[in-house]
Parts: C-alpha cells; sequence; structure tokens
C-alpha cells in the first residue's frame, strides 16, 4: 500500500516540477497579491479633494477651513461662488468632497449657532466613512476650542480643560497604528492557502479524468484511497511552501508582528491546508471538465471572502448567512491565525475553532472518500 | 472451468440515455467464453456496446444482471483479484503525455506492485520489445500515435498479466503501424501464451483472432472462428466494378441472387455458384447500358458476413411488433 502511494506522489512530483509554467504561475501569484494588498488596500481614506464654497469669507471662516485642512483629511483644491458649482465638481470627479459656509459664519459662531454643510461624494464607501468621520471630530474640537476660548474671556482664570466633562481615550490593541496590512496578512494567508489547496486538488484530480488516465489508473490495484493520499501530499507541500513564503514576507517586509507561537500556527496551517485539500476532492468529484472545476472553485472563494470574518465581521451577519459561513474551513483558520499572529494567544483560547477545523477536515475527507468510486460509474 | 479464462453468462448493462428518455441497454445479455491462450476479438459498430463490455470485465462497471469471472474471479466481487492479474487498455489513449516512455512504463510497474529493481530490469525488455528503445526519455506526449499505442502496450505488459483486455488498441494509427501493432501480440501470444480480448471496428483484424463475436446494438448476433462466421453467408461471392451505382438495383432482382453489398464503386453478389451465374449478372447489367470493368469471384471476409448479418437482423426487427 504504501509503495503504490508512493509511486502516484512520486509521479505528481514529477509532473507538477515538469510544468514549470503552472509552478511559476502558483508560486509567484500569492507574493504579487501580497504586494497588491499590502500597499494598496488601505482601509482610512485621507487627503481628500475638497472644494470650499464661502459665503461669509471671515475670519472664522478661515480658520475652520484651516482647521479642516490641517486634520489632513481634506485637501482644499480651489474655491467656488456656489453650492451648484460645488456639487458640479463632484459630479465631475473633481472633488470628492466640498465644504459649504453660510454667510456671516463669524456672527454665527457667537450667537453659538454655527453651522457648515460638508457634501461627500458617495460613491465609494471608503471615502464617506472617512471624510464623514473626519468633519464630525474637526468640528466637535473646533468648536470644543471656540468654547474654551470664549469661557476664558468671560470667565478670566478658569481652565478650558475643565469644560470637557469626560475626555474618552481609545487604546487600539495589537495593531496600535491601525495599520491595515496587521489586520490583512493573516487573512490574504488564509485566503490564498484555501484557494490554492483547494483547486491544485481539484485540478489535479479532474485532470486525469479529462485525459482519460483516470480509466487506466482504476484498473490496477491502486486503491482510491491510495490515489487521493499520493495525489494530495504533493499539493500539501505545495500549499505549505506558499504559506512560508506569504508568511514570511508580511513579518519580514511588511513588519508585521508575529505575536504568537510559530510552531502552533504551522500545525494549525497544515491542519487547514488539510480540509481545503478535501475541499477540493469534493470540488472534483461533481466536476468533469477542469473549467467546471475552475468555476466551483471560485463559487467557493467569493463567499469565502465575503462569509468568513476576512472582510466583514461574521458578528453582524444574520444566523443562515453565519451558518452559510461555517460550512468555509477559511473561517475557522481566519479566528485561529488572527488569535495566534495578531493576539499572540495559546491553543487554549482557540481550541473550539481548532476542533471544528479538525471536525471539519475528518468530514470532508469522510465524504471523498465515499465518493471517490473505485468504478467509473 | 479450468480452460477458460473468460465466462460471461447473460450480461445485462442499462446507462440512461437523454436522448431517448430512458434507460438504454448497452449490453443486451452477452454469453461469450473464451478459452486460455485464445485472441478474442469482439468486433463491432461504434455504440454497439463494445466498451461497455470491456469495462464491464474490467469491474469498471456493475452489471445488471447476469455474471462474468475473469481467470476464475467474479468481475463484481473480486475485481481487484482480476485487476493483479489483467492488463487493461483504455480506448482513449492513456498514459501521462507528460512523463517520459520510461517514467510511463516505471509507473505502472510500481502501481503493479513491482519493486524499483524490479521495474528497472523489465522496463529495456519492454522498450526493446515495444520498438521504443531508442526513446526512453522522450515524453510521452511527443511520441506519434502508433508509438503511443505500443508504449501503451508495454506499460500494460509490465507485470506480466495472464489476460489483457484492449478496446480499440489500433484506433487512428496508420497501416503499418496497425500491422506492427499486431506483429507485437502475435509474439505475445507465442511467447507467453497470453490471452487477448480484443475490440476493434476494423474487419481485417478479426482474421487473426482466434474466435469472434459480432456485436450489434447490445446483442452478440454470431460468434466462432472466423472461418464459421464467414460461413454463415450464402453461397459464393462475384465482384463486380461498375461506375452506375443503379447497377445493384438491377442485380437485385436477376434470378439465383441472395445477397447483394455496395462498397462505392464495388458491388459484392452473393449467388449459388458463382462461375455459373458471373456472366449473367455481368449481361443484366450491361444490357441496360451501365458498362462493367471487372467481374470476378472472391473469397469473401467478416466484413460481408457482419455486413449480412446485420442486414438480417434489422429485417427481423422490422418484422418484430
Amino acid at each position: 500500500m504504501l509503495q503504490r502511494i508512493w509511486a502516484v506522489m512520486q509521479k505528481q512530483f514529477i509532473q507538477t516540477l515538469r510544468d514549470r509554467r503552472t509552478l511559476m504561475v502558483i508560486i509567484a501569484l500569492p507574493v504579487l497579491m501580497l504586494f497588491l494588498m499590502g500597499y494598496a488596500v488601505e482601509i482610512q481614506v485621507d487627503h481628500i479633494r475638497t472644494v470650499v464654497v464661502d459665503h461669509s469669507r471671515d475670519q472664522r471662516s478661515w480658520s475652520f477651513i484651516e482647521a479642516l485642512e490641517n486634520s489632513g483629511f481634506f485637501d482644499v483644491m480651489y474655491y467656488v461662488e456656489s453650492q451648484d458649482e460645488a456639487i458640479q465638481a463632484i459630479d465631475e470627479g473633481q472633488a470628492r468632497a466640498a465644504v459649504v459656509i453660510p454667510p456671516d459664519f463669524l456672527g454665527a459662531v457667537e450667537r453659538g449657532e454655527a453651522q457648515a454643510l460638508v457634501i461627500i461624494d458617495g460613491s465609494d464607501a471608503m471615502t464617506v466613512q472617512s471624510a464623514y468621520n473626519a468633519a464630525i471630530t474637526v468640528a466637535e474640537s473646533y468648536s470644543v476650542d471656540l468654547l474654551a476660548r470664549k469661557l476664558e474671556r468671560s470667565q478670566p482664570g478658569a481652565h478650558g480643560a475643565a469644560l470637557q466633562p469626560l475626555d474618552g481615550r481609545i487604546r487600539v490593541l495589537y495593531n496600535p497604528d491601525m495599520k491595515a496590512i496587521i489586520f490583512m496578512v493573516p487573512g490574504i494567508v488564509a485566503t490564498i492557502l484555501q484557494n490554492q489547496a483547494t483547486s491544485l486538488t481539484a485540478f489535479s484530480i479532474v485532470k486525469e479524468r479529462e485525459a482519460g488516465t483516470i480509466e487506466q489508473l482504476l484498473v490496477t490495484p491502486i486503491r482510491p484511497l491510495e490515489l487521493m493520499i499520493g495525489k494530495l501530499v504533493p499539493n500539501v507541500v505545495v500549499a505549505f511552501v506558499n504559506m512560508l513564503t506569504i508568511l514570511g514576507l508580511g513579518v519580514f517586509w511588511f513588519k508585521v508582528p508575529f505575536s504568537g507561537n510559530i510552531w502552533l500556527f504551522l500545525w494549525m496551517a497544515l491542519l487547514f491546508i488539510v480540509s481545503s485539500l478535501g475541499l477540493g476532492i469534493l470540488v472534483s468529484t461533481v466536476s468533469s471538465t477542469q473549467a467546471q472545476a475552475q468555476q466551483l472553485v471560485l463559487m467557493i472563494l467569493i463567499p469565502s471572502l465575503v462569509l468568513s470574518g476576512y472582510i466583514f465581521p461574521r458578528e453582524m451577519m444574520p444566523k443562515l448567512v453565519r451558518f452559510a459561513g461555517d460550512l468555509i474551513p477559511m473561517t475557522y483558520f481566519l479566528q485561529i491565525s488572527r488569535g495566534i499572529i495578531t493576539r499572540g494567544v495559546g491553543l487554549r483560547l482557540i481550541w473550539s475553532q481548532v476542533v471544528s477545523l479538525l471536525i471539519y477536515a475528518l468530514v470532508v475527507f469522510g465524504l471523498s472518500a465515499s465518493s471517490f468510486k473505485q468504478r467509473l460509474e | 472451468m479450468g480452460d477458460e479464462m473468460i465466462v460471461a453468462g447473460d450480461l445485462h448493462k442499462a446507462f440512461y440515455s437523454h436522448q431517448r428518455g430512458g434507460r438504454v441497454e448497452a449490453v443486451a445479455g452477452i454469453s461469450l467464453r473464451v478459452a486460455k491462450g485464445e485472441t478474442y476479438g469482439l468486433i463491432g459498430p461504434d455504440g454497439a456496446g463494445k466498451s461497455t463490455m470491456m469495462r464491464l470485465l474490467n469491474g469498471l462497471y456493475v452489471p445488471d444482471a447476469g455474471r462474468a469471472s475473469v481467470g476464475g474471479y467474479d468481475i463484481v466481487r473480486q475485481f481487484q483479484a482480476i485487476h493483479r492479474m489483467s492488463g487493461y487498455m483504455a480506448q482513449r489513449f492513456a498514459l501521462y503525455g507528460d512523463l517520459t516512455v520510461a517514467e510511463n512504463l516505471c509507473f505502472f510497474g510500481r502501481a503493479y506492485g513491482l519493486s524499483a529493481a524490479e521495474c528497472a530490469e523489465r522496463v529495456p525488455t519492454l522498450l526493446r520489445f515495444a520498438g521504443l528503445e531508442r526513446f526512453p526519455q522522450r515524453l510521452a506526449a511527443r511520441l506519434s500515435g502508433g508509438m503511443k499505442k505500443k508504449l501503451a502496450l508495454a506499460s500494460m505488459l509490465i507485470h506480466n498479466p495472464e489476460v489483457v483486455f484492449l478496446d480499440e488498441p489500433t484506433l487512428g494509427v496508420d497501416p503499418v503501424s496497425r500491422r506492427e501493432f499486431w506483429d507485437l501480440l502475435s509474439t505475445l501470444r507465442a511467447e507467453r501464451g497470453l490471452t487477448i480480448f480484443i475490440c476493434t471496428p476494423y474487419m481485417d483484424e478479426a482474421e487473426r483472432c482466434h474466435a469472434v463475436g459480432l456485436i450489434y446494438e447490445g446483442r452478440l448476433i454470431a460468434q466462432g472462428r472466423p472461418q464459421d462466421i464467414r460461413a454463415l453467408l450464402p453461397g459464393q461471392m462475384v465482384e463486380l466494378h461498375t461506375k452506375d451505382l443503379r447497377a445493384a438495383e438491377i442485380v437485385t432482382g436477376v434470378e439465383g441472387v441472395l445477397e447483394v453489398q455496395t462498397y462505392g464503386r464495388l458491388l459484392r453478389v452473393f449467388v449459388e455458384d458463382a462461375e455459373r451465374r458471373i456472366g449473367g449478372l455481368v449481361g443484366a447489367i450491361e444490357a441496360s447500358g451501365i458498362e462493367v470493368s471487372g467481374a470476378r469471384v472472391a473469397e469473401p471476409g467478416i466484413e460481408e458476413a457482419f455486413v449480412y448479418l446485420i442486414r438480417r437482423q434489422r429485417q427481423e426487427g422490422m418484422h418484430r411488433p
């Protein structure tokens, strides 16, 4: 039995290494993806191009606009005469936001009833979020500032700080600078591992079916389980090498801190790879061509990105949708890898995910072993 | 049962067909016996059920009804034992194009449980046998069609099987390679006493078998030695060369004509006592103003017998309610 597994493995390794072009793609693609994500993905948007309509043109309006600009979120491009012109500038894509200041801003501020309108281009969710938060923060701190000065004038000696009844301080754990890359790397590792392991396995099995070699294999003494194991091992190796590459680049190039135990992480990655390979076998049993397998892998990839908690927090999802996410191995591994890489926790705090992943691997393998028939039917 | 390698009794296998909206029997009650050391040819047109029969005997399909055994092993319960003692060459060329000739041979050897040393010993012999000794390092995908078939044959032989199943092994192969392939089979037969079960649509290959079965729409319509099959044809055969297809109609009406078959411009007419009738046939055609460029008495082959038998089968089918 071991000899037959070894025979399949040898064959698979030779085939993998001989197809240089595919191998290059398999190895280069994750690296490329990491660099793209590492440099292009920034959740926080700043330097938003802004136009200003200033109907007051007084000392207060200027200092307010200055405050907006100093926040770093808004770059004032130019001034226009009316709100319509400002909206037109956004329509034309000249600006992403506009600030409209009504006449007599100075007087309104003195009376304590000043208002400024901020118009934001809503076509990009990230910009809206950042501009919205920034505008509110700037306006709040600006008014606190004003209030303090006003008070100081009427009551010399009183300290401005006393005005603020509550001073909220936020401390972000594990990722104090809120760098996107730190948050992304565990997710990228999980996405790439799952996608590659699933598709490599599915393709290598479907390829035999497409070429007709499966018929020849089935009449040899090689049993389906032996064939499965022999085919999986080389794919495990390829996926593992890729995982180490991405992790290495993340830690040494992008300076993502690795807080937890590396060995624990590697064992978990292996478990995850094996579950993903099992998923690949399942895909292969229902597809008869590589094109079909490709579509199915894609059909798994997209829900994986959306439902696993990689992009959207799972806590907010309706029960049924969350259950769909439970069927994807990435969901568990994401929690495990964020736990180990970012938070540095040990097995004690992630054991439930580990057990889930283990059960998952067993179920998927059981299913695929029973559907992988010795017969052609 | 000692002398028999393959025994099949009333095998049935149906598949669901979308075209006909129901189950269609690909193999509809086939019984046959193949003695050890014999070469049995299953002859029939595409879609007759040849490949299904092959796959049934190799345990790749489970029959709906009937029983069969290979080397005394049951095809349903003991198919793994059959796999160890037999070789099977599927219809589609099924070796690894991205492995070299030697790697392909060795992979199959290892799959059949040979040690690396045994492989190393047998590979050169097989390469020589298949005439591939100059290309052990060539990728299988870069071999010519004929060489691919020879490599496939060689890799099925690496574990010294007692019986081989060949599903249309010479399909799409040039005539020279086809002859070479059959010469290899003859060598195997003579040297190893190998039992060969072969499917082919080529009638001339049937002549090289000890026994043939004519398969049509899932049934064996005739079975026996090639000469026995030919003997099923009525009368003797006259070959007529004409340029006009109407000649066939004219001849059909001539007295004493039992069977007319057209092969392009060649007309094969079956009559009692060919020597006496040949003049009358030529005369009847020429009387209609059609030139006969050649006429001779010839020995009929399996092909003529097959065409005759299928035609008779169809007529019987039409008379059936």
